[in-house]
């Protein structure tokens, strides 16, 4: 691999300015592919070369794999970082950089591919020894009704193209089965292109609990411990801390082992992360997927650790291998990431797009802000609604919870409806800051913050 | 099971997603019918497989014509007051001519229709044919041959009939 020294960064909003900011510490240009609608954003105005690629709905811009290639090397990009969503887990972008030698920052296609198709992964995690949710594939209404009586209600049904809960059905009765199993199908076909599902036993308190690693792409592997991230609301996260609190070293130890072993076998390349569900009542973890790409959550990790995860990604990209060793990797004290989004808490978390009129970002010690929202931004209804992500680090959990709810209240907003009160209120909640709370408990918090509303 | 503002917004959101341009629903007797419309359909511009559009071709048989011409507002500054942009339809490499050594589709001066071929964008070796979208005169052309034209950039002006 030669060197890099042009980046070109396919994405936007905060993953596309955090790359950028990565780059020029290290003395790369960059080169940022922009929609329409992203022209005059924050992020053009720090690239060092913008190239506006296409209208703004993403399947018109920052989903062609082709126009991003033919942008690269037109500008003599050597590298394309792709962020986050878009095209960073599809193999369209990776293939494409293969065959025209420049550098994917990220995994190669074939390893996109194993980990993309669910069932192969579960395959993957069972080969390494790693633990899976009982389940298996099913094809025929046959097989999933004998999988059904052997697993025992309830049970998950999930796509095998692509997870974030979409074609995912919980399934309480052997009556319910072929609906379900047909309408997965279905809603799975239409996401992902791919109608396949799978079958696994329903684990009822589960948190999430996933392992940062680096690979060298040739075997080595390094993992940057774990993120809890079990405050989701429908599949979204919405709070994520590392450490995960509340779980003991022997535990934490398996867990992160067995998030390394996975990647391991995979011989994987770059920034991943291997996500786990864990079994409270049982005290025991399952593989659930690995996500081939740097993630949303990642500056948790790097608050914790030091280590700057994009600089990780794109030295592995050139060839560099692997820097930090094991004992680097050390985390040191606790840190909580919080996402504000532009939706309306108030109103089932309906988006709020629209002109920011007004944006203040906390400027606190151990405080971290990446967005790419400030006065007179515009949050456009073409993509999510995530405008920025406050990241807190203290040498306790307690001090973090008490920072994030300092950094939140010096937050302010105009313009658009944001979820900072909803957060602060996830930060004040007693369950919350006794930690450990299952990915069902935010669920639970929403509707009794409905109901306090209605009575009052 | 009805279907909420919500869900609307996420089946938009799945269609916007897609390489469809209408979604056809139909549950519990409710009916929702979605087509994209506006921009994007109108300014795409189709693959032509051959470098070269075949001489004869029909216009509405070969590729759909360019955005129509206005003043986009980063297509850059107007040669003379009154002139329209024609902005390119995608990012590419532009080609003024069908093949090097060959006379360029079209000069400044030149008097073009909305569906005139004004020239060639092209993406990883796909070659897609652009068409003025406005009929009048060149004033100039500002898109230099061989080189990275983004999108909404302008390719040639023009001075409306």
């Amino acid at each position: 691999m030669p060197a890099i020294r042009r980046v070109l960064i396919a994405n936007r909003g905060e993953i596309a300015l955090r790359i950028i900011r990565t780059c020029h510490k290290l003395g790369l240009e960059t080169v940022l592919v922009v929609s329409e609608a992203d022209r005059d954003a924050l992020p053009a105005r720090r690239a060092d070369r913008v190239v506006c690629i296409g209208p703004a709905p993403a399947s018109h811009s920052y989903l062609r794999a082709e126009t991003i290639m033919q942008a690269a090397l037109s500008t003599g990009a050597d590298a394309i970082h792709p962020g986050y969503g878009f095209l960073s887990e599809r193999t369209q972008l990776a293939m494409l950089c293969e065959e025209n030698q420049v550098s994917f920052i990220g995994p190669t296609a074939a390893q996109i591919l194993a980990v993309g198709d669910k069932l192969r992964a579960r395959q993957q995690a069972v080969g390494t020894e790693v633990p899976v949710v009982p389940g298996g594939a099913v094809v025929t209404l046959e097989d999933a009704e004998a999988l059904f009586e052997h697993l025992g209600a309830p049970v998950l049904i999930k796509a095998v193209g692509g997870g974030g809960g979409r074609g995912m059905k919980l399934v309480e009765s052997l009556d319910a089965l072929p609906g379900a199993l047909k309408m997965a199908s279905a809603e799975a076909g239409a996401a992902f292109g791919d109608a396949r599902v799978y079958m696994e036993r329903y684990v009822a308190r589960g948190r999430h609990v996933e392992v940062q690693v680096l690979g060298d792409g040739e075997g080595r592997v390094v993992h940057l411990g774990e993120r809890d991230c079990s405050v989701q609301r429908r599949y979204q996260k919405l709070v994520e801390e590392t450490p995960a609190p509340g779980i003991d070293a022997g535990l934490r130890a398996r867990i992160c082992a067995a998030g390394q072993r996975f990647a391991e076998g995979l011989n994987y390349r770059g920034a991943g992360t291997v996500e786990f569900l864990l079994d409270v009542e049982r005290n025991a973890f399952y593989f659930l997927e690995m996500n081939a790409r740097i993630q949303v959550e990642h500056p948790v990790t790097e608050m914790v650790t030091g280590v700057d995860l994009v600089a990780e990604q794109i030295a592995i990209a050139a060839g560099e291998g692997l820097r930090i060793g094991a004992s680097q990797a050390q985390p040191s004290g606790h840190a909580i990431e919080c996402r504000i989004n532009a939706e309306d808490p108030a109103n089932d978390f309906m988006p709020s797009p629209g002109l920011i009129a007004h944006a203040e970002w906390p400027q606190l010690q151990g405080v971290r802000v990446d967005t790419w929202v400030e006065s007179g931004s515009r949050v456009s209804p073409y993509y999510d609604s995530l405008i920025g992500k406050i990241i807190v680090h203290s040498p306790t959990r307690a001090a973090a919870v008490t920072r994030m709810r300092e950094a939140l209240a010096a937050t302010k907003i105009e313009g658009v409806r944001t979820n900072i009160d909803f957060q602060a209120a996830v930060m004040g909640s007693p369950d919350f800051q006794a930690g450990g709370v299952d990915t069902h408990w935010l669920g639970g918090l929403i509707a009794q913050r409905l109901q306090e509303n209605t009575h009052g | 099971m009805s279907l909420t503002a919500r869900d609307v917004a996420e089946i938009l959101r799945v269609l916007e997603e897609s390489s469809f341009d209408t979604l056809d629903l139909d549950m519990d007797g409710v009916q929702l019918r979605l087509r994209r419309s506006g921009a994007p359909p109108a300014r795409e511009s189709v693959p032509t497989p051959a470098l070269a559009p075949r001489a004869g071709e029909s216009p509405a048989k070969s590729a759909r014509s360019a955005a129509p011409a206005h003043t986009a507002a980063h297509a850059g500054v107007a040669p003379e007051p009154g002139a329209v942009a024609v902005p390119a339809p995608l990012l590419g490499i532009y080609y003024r001519a069908p093949k090097p050594g060959e006379p360029p589709f079209v000069e400044a001066g030149d008097k073009v229709q909305a569906d005139t071929i004004i020239g060639i964008i092209e993406v990883m070796k796909l070659m897609n044919t652009v068409r003025a979208g406005v009929a009048g005169q060149i004033v100039s052309i500002s898109a230099p041959n061989g080189e990275l034209v983004e999108y909404g950039q302008a390719i040639l002006w023009v001075r409306p009939d």
